[in-house]
């Protein structure tokens, strides 16, 4: 899950971390109000969306007069904003951060990480901040400061001095950015970080070390246990069916193609969506309906694929293990008669319970396009998606 | 011989009150596993379905012997659980559990080093489907049915996938010596690696077939691992062509996040180590037949 910038912010100051003082507004009024409030010559104001180069996309406004910040609020809220990072859609803009500008004399990159080969926390850290990691590392690969941290014991105070030492900066500097590694660690840590981005972290000319920005995401898994977090959750970053899926406890990524996929098991559905590609077409989503495939969720996952307006034609691919083919079956006929099915619809069971399941698509009197084999229910959706295409094109 | 089970290992649940770990004991036990006792804290002393359940790993071990345990415990107890049986001396583990946070499994890696490597926990999943050694025994929640008795050694992430394939193989009278799910999660237990070793050791399986996923390091690791030290053939198989970049699809580990980490990539790797790449996942039943043959004839020929 991802969270907004300033959400960030304000959980990392909790852990000690330095950061420029600032109010999140949803108003252009009361981003001029928070202005005035927080004092100050110079505020960026910034668009508050789940994803980054904002900047280069006109999202971060440099204001010098209350009417400046009122003017870049009502120009940024309300609109979606398309960064690099977001797709040709761009993100809804709800909120804006008013920030006091700080004027600085360093950038740094700051990143932790649950690192899958390490199977521990990396923390990374660089000279170069305010350009992507991926940058740095092709620009100078030797610029990158790495740290594992033993899981036991935490993030040790001389880790985070070697870091700072290394950053190249003064003393003074050195023990603020202690603070701040040490810091966003624990944020990182006891809140079930799985990414954050402290980028840039910049240096003043008074030597504090302040968190310029901050993205940061968290670990889904550990959700239950970290209440604040998941109330910062915010629907309206996510495309819609995603989040319509995630109310129904359904795993549904949308995608560009025309062919809507259902399917049990997360390596069976992305196995079923290179099949499609395969044959020659390509798929409309993910859909993991998991493995309790109840005739409840089957219609559910129906709605929520048909929604999507691309779709030419549904293949449903079920290989029951725990679950069984006729209970399956019968979710899938009891979808077909509550929601209108406008596409060819092609279904592939296997596994427990598999004639009894056929028998009652068979048998229901319903136009299902049967298929027993992966390769077969791939070759036969894509050619009714065909069919589909030249019969709307007529 | 076959990996992990066989039908002499003994086994305990943890979490063997539950009702879903009831109905899978039970189908465990239909398949061949010999079930020693079971695990729920504060129910010792009962018997259920036909074995002991004690409150403690430690006194069901002390009380049955059991070497091998499967455990059904929800995601926020799942790795207490693991410790729980790896401390108790417990030789492999089965995790089931699917939603496990990730710096708890992180804990739980760290927390198994612990122990030399002679007595150290083998862990498989968690999020997994478990293991098979079809007519043998069954340490997981998967169809029996769909499985055959065979030679030919079986890794996957994925569950259903994993079905997938053994249905293909069943289909064309390929069988399995052992089928291993390492499960979707991005910090897991054993890896495709760990089991390759023993699929190398073990003189039923003659060939294996690897399937991984999007994300991670672990197929590219094993890739380069079978180059240097397998002498049996290895098909393999990347699930994840058409996932975009930086979504998780489904599996808590498969997200495409750094250089490598593309089923395209991963696919190449395998192919640049000499593995053969299974063309599609309709074709994982096929392309095990041509490798399996191919080894044969080589064989009489030598």
């Amino acid at each position: 899950m991802h969270i907004h910038e300033y959400q960030a912010k304000q959980l990392l100051a909790q852990f000690g971390v330095a950061v420029p003082a600032g109010a999140v507004a949803r108003t252009a009024e009361e981003a001029a109000y928070m202005a005035i409030e927080l004092g100050g010559a110079h505020w960026a104001v910034k668009a508050q969306i789940h994803a980054g180069a904002r900047g280069k996309a006109g999202g971060i406004r440099i204001c010098t007069r209350y009417k400046e910040v009122r003017q870049a609020a009502d120009d940024l809220l309300g609109k979606r904003l398309v960064t690099r990072q977001t797709g040709p859609e761009g993100q809804p803009v709800q909120r804006v951060y008013i920030e006091v500008a700080a004027s600085f004399d360093r950038e740094l990159y700051l990143g932790y990480v649950l690192d899958r080969k390490a199977e521990r926390i990396r923390v990374i850290a660089s000279r170069y901040g305010g350009m992507e990691i991926e940058e740095i590392v092709k620009t100078d690969p030797n610029a990158i400061i790495q740290v594992i941290v033993e899981p036991a014991v935490g993030l040790q105070a001389f880790q985070a001095r070697e870091i700072a030492f290394e950053l190249g900066l003064n003393s003074k500097q050195v023990a603020r950015a202690v603070t701040t590694i040490l810091g966003a660690y624990r944020a990182f840590r006891d809140c079930d970080g799985s990414m954050l981005e402290i980028n840039p972290l910049v240096v003043t000319s008074d030597d504090r070390v302040l968190a310029l920005d901050a993205k940061m995401s968290f670990d889904d898994n550990a959700l239950f246990r970290r209440h604040n977090i998941a109330a910062m959750y915010d629907a309206s970053q996510q495309d819609p069916r995603e989040a319509q899926a995630a109310e129904h406890n359904l795993n549904y990524i949308g995608l560009d193609g025309e062919i809507g996929c259902i399917v049990n098991g997360a390596g069976l559905a992305m196995a079923t969506m290179d099949m499609i590609k395969l044959a020659g077409s390509s798929p409309a989503n993910f859909l993991d309906v998991g493995g309790g495939a109840s005739p409840e969720r089957v219609a559910t996952a129906f709605r929520l694929v048909l929604s999507d307006d691309k779709v030419r034609s549904v293949l449903v691919n079920i290989f029951a293990g725990i679950n069984r083919c006729d209970w399956v079956a019968q979710g899938v006929v009891q979808a077909c008669k509550e929601t209108t099915i406008n596409v060819p619809l092609v279904v592939r069971l296997a596994g427990t319970n598999v004639e009894a399941g056929r028998k009652i698509i068979k048998e229901s009197g319903i136009p299902i396009i049967s298929a027993e084999t992966l390769g077969e229910a791939a070759a036969k959706a894509v050619a009714a998606c065909r069919e589909q295409k030249a019969s709307l094109a007529h | 011989m076959s990996i992990l089970i066989d039908e002499k290992t003994p086994i305990l649940v943890q979490g063997l009150t539950s009702e879903k770990a009831t109905f899978h004991a039970t189908e465990m036990t239909a398949a061949g596993s010999k079930i020693v006792a079971g695990v729920t804290p504060g129910k010792g002393g009962r018997t259920h379905v036909g074995v002991p359940v004690f409150n403690t790993v430690k006194d069901a071990v002390k009380s049955t012997g059991a070497t091998a345990s499967i455990t059904f415990v929800a995601p926020a107890f799942a790795a207490d659980a693991i410790m729980e049986a790896a401390d108790a001396g417990i030789r492999l583990v089965c995790s089931i559990t699917d939603g496990i946070p990730a710096q708890d499994m992180m804990r739980v890696k760290r927390y198994l080093m612990r122990y030399p490597k002679e007595r150290r926990t083998m862990l498989v999943g968690p999020n997994c489907a478990g293991i098979i050694s079809p007519g043998k025994a069954m340490l997981g929640i998967m169809p029996p049915h769909i499985y055959m008795r065979g030679s030919v050694g079986l890794i996957t992430r994925s569950g259903t996938l994993g079905y997938e394939a053994a249905a293909q193989m069943k289909s064309l009278g390929i069988g399995i010596s052992t089928s291993v799910g390492i499960g979707g999660d991005p910090i897991n237990g054993s890896s495709f690696m760990d089991h390759l070793a023993l699929f190398a050791e073990d003189d039923e399986t003659e060939a294996v077939l690897m399937i991984g996923e999007i994300g991670g390091p672990q197929e590219a690791e094993a890739a380069a691992w079978i180059k240097d030290n397998m002498t049996k053939p290895v098909v393999g198989f990347v699930a994840g062509l058409t996932a975009p970049k930086g979504r998780r699809m489904g599996h808590a580990g498969a997200i495409i996040s750094a250089a490598g980490d593309s089923a395209a990539e991963k696919a190449e790797i395998m192919r640049s180590y000499g593995l053969t790449v299974a063309p599609s996942p309709s074709e994982f039943g096929a392309t095990i037949a041509q490798v399996l043959a191919k080894s044969q004839s080589r064989r009489i020929s030598a």
